[in-house]
C-alpha cells in the first residue's frame, strides 16, 4: 500500500490569546514518542499552501524562548462534574443519596452521578447507573464490595427520581427509580434490595456530583465513570429512607434532620459553584463547564427564561466530553518585548517532521495604538469552528453537502481518535446533544497556519477562518499599510475604548459570532464616524456570551432559527453565562443589514462566483472604490473556490435593515446549485431556493455612509481575502481592497448623500 | 429514490468534464444518490501533503470510526479523484468499468 496514516505527534496551547508588550504568555505541549523538541517564536505572514498562492511566510523572532525543550505527554481531565472537598460533616454511617435524573446515554456502561468512593473503588459509596442502564448503589466497606440494582434499565431522555438508601447499622440497602413518565410495555419504574456487611468509612474523600473523583497530577483534576445527562437537585441525608420518604422530602429537605447536603444548581447559574442550601454549605465546584440554566423536572413550557422562573430550571447537563481547561504544565513562557509591533504571532515547535504552530496576537501597547488600522481578528468565530469534526465524524455524508470528497488531514484524524480533544459548537457530544460551550485553553488543531477544512473545497483545500485571514496581513504587509492587530476577546473586554483609537477596522473573513459587547462597541464607534471594512460573509450572525469568570470560554445557543448543526432544546434558548436570549442577532433587532449593508443570504462549499458591477458602481460617492479600475467583472479567480465571492455570501435587503443610503457596488454571478439560503430565509420551501436560481442568493458588494464622516464597505463573501495575494497581488480585488482602505484612511468625512 | 440508470452516459461526461461546480439537474440527483447510497464503501481521502497529494481511504460515519487506506495509488489532483470514485460508485451500481483517465 506504500502509504500509512498521518498521525500528529505533537500539540500544544497557551494560556493566552492576544497580549501586549511587557505581558507574559506561557505555552504548553504534549508530545507523543517525542524526546525532545525546537521552540521559537514567529511572526505569521503567510501560510497559503495553495499550488498558486504565496507560500508560507514567517519571521523568526530572536527570544529567550529558543531553545530545546524537553518532550512529555500530558493527558487531558475530559469530563464535566462537580467536586465538593472532603468535609467530617460530609460523613455519615447510614446515608439516603437521591436526585432528579434525565439520563441520555443509560447504556454507556457505569456512569457515577453521587461519588465518595475511592479511585480504587475499595472505599466509600456511589450511587450509579450501572452496566445494564439501572440505578444502583455500590459500598465498599472494610468487608468487601456490595452492589444492589434495580435491574431495570431506565428510560432514556425522560427524567427520573432515583435514589438509595444505606443503613449502617444493619447493612440493609434500598434502590429506587420512579419515571415521571410510562408507556405500555414501557415502564421503567424500578426497585432493588439487598444487604452489605462491615462499616462504612469515606473519611478524607472527596464528593463527586455526575462523576467519581480521580487522580490530581498539577492543576488536573480527574475523574471516572462520568456521566451524560441532566442531574437535577442531589440530596444527601445521615439516615437511610425508601423512595417515598426521599420523594416526601425532595423540595422541603431541610426538613430532615439528618440532612447533610441540598444541592439546589439554580442558584447562582451564572457561576462555576454549585450551592449546597443545608446546613453545613458544602459547595462544590464545577470542572470543565458543564451546561447550565437547564430545564428541569418540573419544567412545563410555561416560561421560557430561567432567570424569572429558576426553579424551573434547576438541572446541568453533564457530559462526559466536555472540556474547558486541559491545565497542562508550562513548557516555557515568553515575555513580549516593549515595542514589539504588532500582528499575530506563534510559538513554532518542531521535531524531526513533527510540528506546531501555536498562534497568538501582540496587540499594541494598552491604552495605545500604533497604527490607524485595526485588524480584528475574529477570534470569537474560532473559537466557535475550534476542533470541528464535521468531515470525521459525517465522513461520506459530507459528500453530497459539500459536493465533493473530504480530505482528511492528520489534525483531523487525531481529532477523530481524541474526544479528549473536546468540539466545537458545531458537533454534537457523544450524548447526542449540541456542543453550547468551547474554550480555548486546549490544543484548538484547526486554529493553525496551513490548515484548510477538511470539507470545504474538494478534498478539504479551501482555508478557513484563522487560516483564510493570514492573506489579509499578507497583503496589509505587502501594499505597505501599518496596522494593529487586536482580537474579539480584545473588544469584549475593552469595547469602544478599543476602537476609538482607530480610524479603520478590518473583518476577517468570517466574522460569525458577536457577544453583545462587541457589537455595541462596533455599533457605537461606526456611528461615531469610524470606518468598517467587513471583507467577510456571515458575520455578526449568532450572539454568543464569553464566560464571566474563565477567559477564553464562550457559550452559544442555537435556538429558534439560522443554519444550525444541533438546535437547543425548547425552553433553553437563554445563556447561562450572562442570561441573555441567545440565538441570532436578527431575532433579537440587531439586523447585520443595519451595520454592514449587507446579511446571510446563503452558502455553498464547492466553487466561488465573481462580481459583476452594477450601474450604481459609477456613482460619485464610490468613484474611489474603483479608481483605476476598469473591469467589469472583479475577483473571478482566488484561492477559494477560484472566485472572490462565494462559500457564505450576505446580500443588501432593504426590507431587512440595509440603509437606504446603501450602494450596492457589484454582485455575484457564477454560484452553483449546491449553495442554499438558510433558514431564516425560507419561510416555505420553494423550487427555485438554489444557487443559480435564487435571486435572493447573492454576495453583494456595498457602501454606505454612516454619519459623522464614518462609512462602511462590505463584500459580503467568505472567499474575497482568498482572491487578495492572486497574480502577485496584481488583481481588482486587491485593488479595490486598497483604493477603499486608502479613502478610509484618509481623514477628510464621508459628506451625508 | 429513482434507480441509476446506465444508460446516462451523458451524465458520466458531464461528470468527467466538470467534476465540481454547476451541474445539471440530473447529474445532481445522480450524484446524490451515490453519495448517500447504504452498500457503497463511505469514500473519503486522506491527505498527506497539505494542498499536494491524497490518498483514497473509507471512513464510515460515526465517532471512533476507523480511517482505513484503501491500495490505490496518491492523488495529486482532487478532481482526479472525485472522478476515480465516480468510476468506482458506477462500477458497483451498474457493473460497467468507466475509462481511466478524464
Amino acid at each position: 500500500m506504500g502509504a500509512d496514516l498521518p498521525r500528529k505527534r505533537i500539540i500544544g496551547y497557551a494560556d493566552k490569546l492576544s497580549l501586549a508588550p511587557g505581558e507574559t504568555i506561557a505555552f504548553k505541549a504534549s508530545c507523543e514518542d517525542i524526546a525532545s523538541y525546537r521552540a521559537d517564536i514567529v511572526r505569521l505572514v503567510s501560510a497559503d499552501l495553495h499550488p498558486q498562492g504565496r507560500g508560507w511566510i514567517e519571521e523568526e523572532i530572536a527570544t529567550p524562548v529558543s531553545g530545546s525543550y524537553r518532550g512529555r505527554e500530558q493527558a487531558i481531565p475530559v469530563g464535566s462534574w462537580a467536586l465538593v472537598d472532603d468535609a467530617p460533616g460530609l460523613c455519615c454511617e447510614s446515608l439516603t443519596v437521591c436526585l432528579h435524573l434525565w439520563p441520555t446515554t443509560p447504556h454507556k456502561g457505569e456512569q457515577a452521578l453521587l461519588a465518595r468512593m475511592d479511585p480504587e473503588g475499595r472505599r466509600g459509596w456511589m450511587l450509579l447507573i450501572d452496566g445494564a442502564g439501572a440505578i444502583a448503589l455500590r459500598i465498599a466497606t472494610d468487608k468487601g464490595v456490595t452492589i444492589v440494582t434495580t435491574g431495570v434499565a431506565l428510560q432514556e431522555r425522560v427524567w427520573s427520581f432515583v435514589g438509595a438508601g444505606f443503613d449502617g447499622a444493619t447493612g440493609a440497602i434500598r434502590v429506587w427509580q420512579r419515571p415521571q413518565k410510562t408507556w405500555p410495555g414501557h415502564d421503567a419504574t424500578g426497585d432493588g434490595s439487598g444487604a452489605a456487611s462491615g462499616s462504612l468509612d469515606a473519611m478524607g474523600l472527596p464528593l463527586g456530583i455526575a462523576a467519581r473523583p480521580g487522580r490530581v497530577e498539577g492543576l488536573r483534576r480527574f475523574c471516572l465513570d462520568p456521566c451524560n445527562g441532566k442531574l437535577e437537585a442531589p440530596r444527601l441525608y445521615g439516615r437511610a429512607m425508601d423512595a417515598g420518604q426521599a420523594i416526601a422530602l425532595q423540595n422541603n429537605p431541610g426538613a430532615e434532620r439528618s440532612l447533610v447536603a441540598a444541592w439546589d444548581f439554580a442558584r447562582d447559574t451564572m457561576s462555576e459553584t454549585v450551592r449546597d442550601i443545608g446546613p453545613a454549605a458544602h459547595d462544590g465546584q464545577l470542572i470543565n463547564v458543564p451546561t447550565r440554566a437547564m430545564t428541569g423536572h418540573n419544567w412545563d413550557g410555561g416560561v421560557m427564561d430561567w432567570k424569572a422562573a429558576p426553579q424551573h430550571y434547576g438541572a446541568i447537563h453533564f457530559h462526559d466530553d466536555d472540556i474547558t481547561d486541559c491545565g497542562w504544565d508550562t513548557d516555557f513562557v515568553l515575555t513580549v518585548s516593549e515595542g514589539q509591533k504588532s500582528g499575530i504571532y506563534a510559538a513554532r515547535l518542531v521535531a524531526g517532521e513533527q510540528s506546531d504552530h501555536i498562534p497568538f496576537v501582540v496587540r499594541p501597547p494598552r491604552g495605545a495604538a500604533t497604527a490607524d488600522v485595526l485588524f480584528l481578528l475574529p477570534s470569537a468565530s474560532y473559537l466557535a469552528y475550534a476542533n470541528e469534526h464535521g468531515a470525521i465524524e459525517s465522513a461520506g455524508a459530507m459528500d453530497a453537502f459539500s459536493g465533493h470528497l473530504s480530505g482528511l488531514s492528520a489534525q483531523d484524524l487525531l481529532l477523530g481518535e481524541r474526544p479528549d480533544l473536546g468540539y466545537s459548537l458545531y458537533c454534537h457530544h457523544g450524548d447526542g446533544s449540541g456542543v453550547a460551550v468551547s474554550s480555548r485553553l486546549r490544543p484548538v488543531l484547526n486554529m493553525r497556519p496551513g490548515v484548510t477544512n477538511a470539507w470545504v473545497g474538494p478534498a478539504g483545500t479551501f482555508p478557513w477562518q484563522f487560516n483564510a485571514d493570514l492573506p489579509l496581513v499578507d497583503f496589509l504587509e505587502h501594499e505597505g499599510f501599518a496596522f494593529d492587530v487586536a482580537t474579539d476577546e480584545d473588544l469584549h473586554d475593552e469595547g469602544l475604548d478599543l476602537l476609538s483609537r482607530y480610524r479603520v477596522v478590518m473583518t476577517g473573513s468570517h466574522p460569525e459570532y458577536y457577544s453583545k459587547p462587541m457589537l455595541d462597541a462596533l455599533g457605537g464607534w461606526l456611528q461615531r464616524g469610524g470606518r468598517l471594512m467587513y471583507l467577510g460573509g456571515n458575520g455578526f450572525y449568532w450572539r454568543v456570551a464569553f464566560h464571566p469568570e474563565i477567559k477564553g470560554v464562550m457559550e452559544l445557543r442555537r435556538g429558534e432559527d439560522g443554519i444550525r448543526d444541533w438546535v437547543s432544546q425548547g425552553g433553553e434558548y437563554y445563556q447561562a453565562f450572562d442570561g441573555a436570549y441567545g440565538g441570532m442577532w436578527e431575532r433579537q433587532g440587531r439586523p447585520i443589514h443595519a451595520l454592514a449593508g449587507v446579511g446571510m443570504a446563503g452558502q455553498g462549499f464547492d466553487i466561488s462566483g465573481f462580481y459583476r458591477r452594477t450601474p450604481a458602481s459609477r456613482d460619485p460617492r464610490a468613484a474611489f472604490v474603483f479608481e483605476g479600475i476598469t473591469d467589469e467583472i472583479i475577483g473571478d479567480f482566488g484561492t477559494v473556490g477560484g472566485g472572490a465571492a462565494g462559500i457564505e455570501v450576505d446580500r443588501c435587503d432593504f426590507a431587512k435593515g440595509s440603509p437606504p443610503n446603501t450602494l450596492v457596488l457589484a454582485s455575484s454571478e457564477g454560484l452553483s446549485d449546491l449553495y442554499f439560503p438558510g433558514p431564516e430565509e425560507i419561510d416555505n420551501a420553494r423550487p427555485f431556493m438554489d444557487g443559480s436560481q435564487n435571486p435572493n442568493l447573492r454576495a453583494d458588494m456595498t457602501f454606505h455612509e454612516t454619519g459623522n464622516g464614518g462609512a462602511v464597505f462590505s463584500t459580503g463573501s467568505i472567499a474575497w481575502i482568498g482572491s487578495l495575494s492572486w497574480n502577485g497581488f496584481d488583481n481588482n480585488v486587491a485593488g479595490v481592497t486598497a483604493n477603499v482602505l486608502r479613502r478610509f484612511l484618509d481623514p477628510e468625512p464621508f459628506p451625508e448623500p | 429514490m429513482d434507480a441509476i440508470d446506465p444508460a446516462r452516459k451523458d451524465l458520466v461526461d458531464e461528470f468527467r468534464a466538470k467534476p465540481v461546480g454547476r451541474q445539471s439537474g440530473d447529474l445532481r440527483r445522480l450524484l446524490n444518490a451515490m453519495r448517500r447510497h447504504p452498500d457503497l464503501p463511505p469514500y473519503i481521502l486522506v491527505c498527506t501533503r497539505a494542498q499536494r497529494e491524497w490518498h483514497l481511504a473509507t471512513k464510515p460515519a460515526g465517532r471512533g470510526a476507523v480511517t482505513t487506506l484503501l491500495d490505490h495509488p496518491p492523488f495529486s489532483d482532487p478532481l482526479e479523484a472525485e472522478w476515480q470514485v465516480f468510476r468506482l460508485r458506477w462500477k458497483a451500481l451498474t457493473g460497467e468499468d468507466l475509462p481511466h483517465g478524464r
